[in-house]
């Protein structure tokens, strides 16, 4: 009697786990492509995105120009605590963006004034090795991209980004300012990009969704000509050009991450 | 055959079919009729053909796996043009092409997801129309 | 046999509904972080892990501790840990769960907990550590379950567990050398990037865990009167001081190696942890409290009259849980992220929700491993064993 029960009791266990896999395989079997995808027409294509920034021209409007287009472009909100802070460029001092690339006999003008800093978009990004769920991972564009629906908040990647680019949503963002307005409504700056919730991890896209569009970086855009961005696979592209014909540098370059944000002497 | 503790083992069973089957008989009788998505926008009244990418059936049981492979795609793929069942090129986007016509969310979108009882969580972060106005 | 852990002393019963009060009281603070977000803990954009990662990466090292019992029983056929092998087994279990529960309190979107294995990602550590963790829990639930039955029914255990005990064996070394590797693989956080992150791990994990093991057998046996032996506190006891000694000579290798090299990035962890960073020094008193109890354990365990002294030996093994606790379980997670990769220093302050959280989650293992163990000793005992 205690056998067969027990036996009875471990076949009906195994038939409940089994009952749980079925569904699932139910929609592991819509693995199918959506009919015709294709780029839209006026789409930037490129083969390895590349910003250069010209450390000469970057005034302190040019600086406030990009980082607020960036943050209206992307509905970022804003945090008065330190800890809480979302950022996907931003100044920095020269010694806190180059920490072991500096001595102290150099130019003035080049350490005195911050400059700005944003994601790498690393060739060999670290963030997209350590993450589980390959919730960040990298195009053949070369540009480092999250998904916010995949990520499960683990901050993996933001102990094994070596420049501090990437921000945690520690709480809801649409209950911040500026997404808020004055009267407590909802009220986010920029229709063309979603928010992110609460729980996830975000960083610069290289405004993915604007070059999807034919349109360059918000903080290209808004640069007045510091900031430079294109394909560094094409040798005619102004970023090319602009490397080949000025010393240029690059954040922590020993790590072998291979940054492709370049700072223009 | 002998049942140990039957009282209890019985109770219990009793207990447990009442609880299981408490939604059956609360509901008995009141039976709510299924919302009609409503149709009614401007934007789709001035439509000479009205359309939607796929056809109506497909639409109504299947919109979610359609746009989860939609924000698979955008997302992971960076394909953002999409053929429509007539062939007509369609940008897959959520808030910028579905919600264009549907603009009415409310009658539209929470209508019958209020009645399944589901609650989708793309309102978190995607834009509504209202929200994006 | 689960029936044993219903049958208990009133103490027994007020020992078990503390511990669930407490994991009400915890569960209840974490939903309120469920539904705020993490920003109810001290984390930060800077110092982006806390306790809770913190409280994984020590108790992984307690589970895998359990090997220092299993190791010497089976393969050297120690029989004096005959009675014990058991307890660090199940220890093992609760240990593992607890560890696993930091990680989901310490997740953003924790309803997407699945996604590690529905998108595997190889190339990913914590892909690693959440497959052997697991794999690693199961083998000793099965083990210690399987052998305990047979050791009841006073029949030999069926010749199936052989291999995988056998396999638990270096599963054991693994789940700590891939813990290691979360951190130590990183580019960028110079205090982590150290090959013999892994031993050091390994070497605090078998000093900490038999540690905390004997202390939960010295209260066991003045409840119970479950008496694991004098043979095998003593054979444990060694165990304890080796390690420990691997433990300190190891740390001391990272500061010679950060200082004599006198590379900036290097020092500057060591700098914040022992005399604070610009104007930093919120973890200063702890870190040599750490370095203080790490010594009081030395001096009472390297000499066998004091570490025979089972007065003396209680406080060497609770001076040494604490000092191994402090480094690994507060120093070791926040000290890599300080300072940040922009050379600024924030500081990480635990919030009371947070260690409230933490309690509750610690209360979670302890309720597991104290039925566990309810059921062990209990088995024992009706055996005459």
């Amino acid at each position: 009697m205690d056998s067969t029960r027990r036996s009875f009791l471990k076949i009906l266990g195994v038939t409940a786990a089994g009952l749980t896999v079925r569904p699932s395989a139910d929609a592991w079997a819509l693995g199918a492509k959506p009919r015709g995808a294709a780029p839209l027409d006026n789409a930037l294509v490129g083969k390895r995105w590349a910003m250069v920034i010209d450390l000469q021209k970057l005034t302190d409007k040019v600086r406030k120009d990009a980082v607020e287009a960036c943050n209206r472009a992307h509905n970022i909100p804003h945090y008065e605590n330190h800890d809480d802070e979302i950022k996907w460029i931003w100044e920095e001092g020269y010694h806190n963006a180059f920490p072991g690339q500096h001595n102290h006999h150099l130019p003035v003008e080049l350490t005195r004034d911050p400059l700005l800093v944003l994601c790498n978009h690393c060739e060999n990004p670290p963030c997209v090795r350590v993450c589980p769920t390959k919730a960040t991972f990298q195009r053949e564009d070369g540009i480092v991209m999250m998904d916010y629906h995949r990520c499960i908040g683990c901050r993996f990647c933001m102990a094994g980004c070596p420049y501090g680019s990437r921000s945690f949503n520690f709480w809801d963002p649409r209950k911040q300012p500026p997404l808020v307005n004055e009267k407590g409504e909802f009220d986010p700056p920029s229709p063309d990009y979603p928010t992110r919730m609460r729980g996830v991890v975000e960083k610069c896209n290289f405004c993915a969704e604007r070059l999807a569009k034919g349109k360059l970086p918000a903080c290209v855009e808004a640069s007045n000509g510091a900031l430079l961005f294109g394909d560094l696979a094409d040798h005619e592209s102004e970023v090319a050009k602009a490397l080949r014909s000025r010393y240029s540098i690059r954040r922590k370059p020993d790590l072998g991450t291979e940054p492709q944000v370049y700072y223009l002497i | 055959m002998k049942i140990y503790d039957a009282g209890k083992v019985i109770a219990g069973l009793i207990i447990f079919f009442v609880v299981f089957t408490f939604p059956v008989y609360y509901n008995h009788g009141k039976v709510e009729p299924a919302p009609k998505p409503s149709l009614e926008t401007e934007k789709i009244q001035s439509l000479y053909e009205k359309n939607c990418v796929e056809d109506k059936a497909t639409m109504r049981s299947g919109h979610m796996l359609l746009l989860d492979k939609w924000r698979d795609t955008v997302v992971r793929d960076r394909l953002r043009s999409y053929a429509g069942f007539k062939g007509t090129r369609f940008e897959m986007s959520l808030s910028n092409t579905c919600m264009d016509c549907h603009s009415n969310k409310e009658q539209f979108c929470d209508a019958c997801h209020n009645y399944a009882g589901v609650t989708p969580y793309c309102w978190e972060c995607h834009l509504t129309p209202k929200e994006m106005k | 046999m689960l029936e044993k852990a219903l049958h208990g002393s009133e103490k027994y019963w007020g020992w078990v509904v503390a511990l669930l009060a407490l994991i009400g009281l915890g569960f209840a603070t974490y939903l309120l972080q469920y539904f705020q977000g993490l920003g109810v803990t001290g984390m930060s954009r800077d110092i982006s892990w806390g306790i809770y990662i913190s409280q994984l990466t020590y108790l992984v090292g307690v589970a895998a501790s359990g090997v220092m019992l299993v190791l010497p029983y089976y393969l050297h056929d120690y029989k004096e840990f005959g009675k014990i092998t058991i307890l660090g087994e199940f220890m093992a279990v609760a240990a593992v769960m607890t560890c696993m529960l930091f990680v989901l309190v310490d997740l953003g979107q924790p309803m997407r907990l699945l996604n590690i294995f529905l998108y595997p990602t190889p190339n990913s550590i914590l892909f690693w550590d959440a497959v052997v963790l697991n794999v690693y829990m199961l083998l000793n639930i099965v083990i210690g379950w399987t052998v305990l039955q047979a050791q009841r029914k006073d029949v030999p255990p069926p010749k199936w567990v052989k291999p995988l005990i056998y396999i638990s064996i270096p599963w054991a070394f693994s789940i700590h050398t891939v813990t290691a590797f979360l951190y130590a693989g990183l580019p960028g956080r110079h205090f982590w990037l150290t090959a013999i992150m892994a031993p050091r791990f390994l070497a605090s994990a078998f000093a900490a865990g038999p540690a905390i093991l004997l202390l939960i057998a010295f209260i066991l046996r003045k409840v119970t009167g479950f008496d694991p032996g004098r043979k095998a506190i003593g054979a444990l006891a060694k165990i304890i001081t080796y390690a420990m000694i691997a433990n300190v000579f190891f740390f001391l290798l990272e500061i010679f190696t950060a200082f004599y090299s006198n590379i900036p990035g290097h020092k500057h962890t060591f700098i914040y942890l022992f005399a604070g960073l610009e104007g930093h020094h919120g973890l200063v008193p702890f870190m040599w409290a750490s370095q203080f109890f790490s010594l009081v354990a030395l001096v009472l365990l390297i000499p066998p009259r004091f570490r025979h002294n089972e007065k003396l030996l209680i406080v060497a093994l609770a001076s040494l849980v604490l000092g191994t606790w402090i480094d690994k379980g507060l120093g070791l997670v926040v000290g890599g992220f300080v300072p940040n990769m922009l050379e600024h220093v924030t500081e990480y302050i635990p919030t009371v929700p947070e260690l409230i959280i933490t309690v509750g989650v610690y209360a979670i293992g302890l309720f597991v491993l104290t039925i566990l163990f309810k059921i062990a000793v209990s088995v024992k005992q009706e055996i005459g064993g």
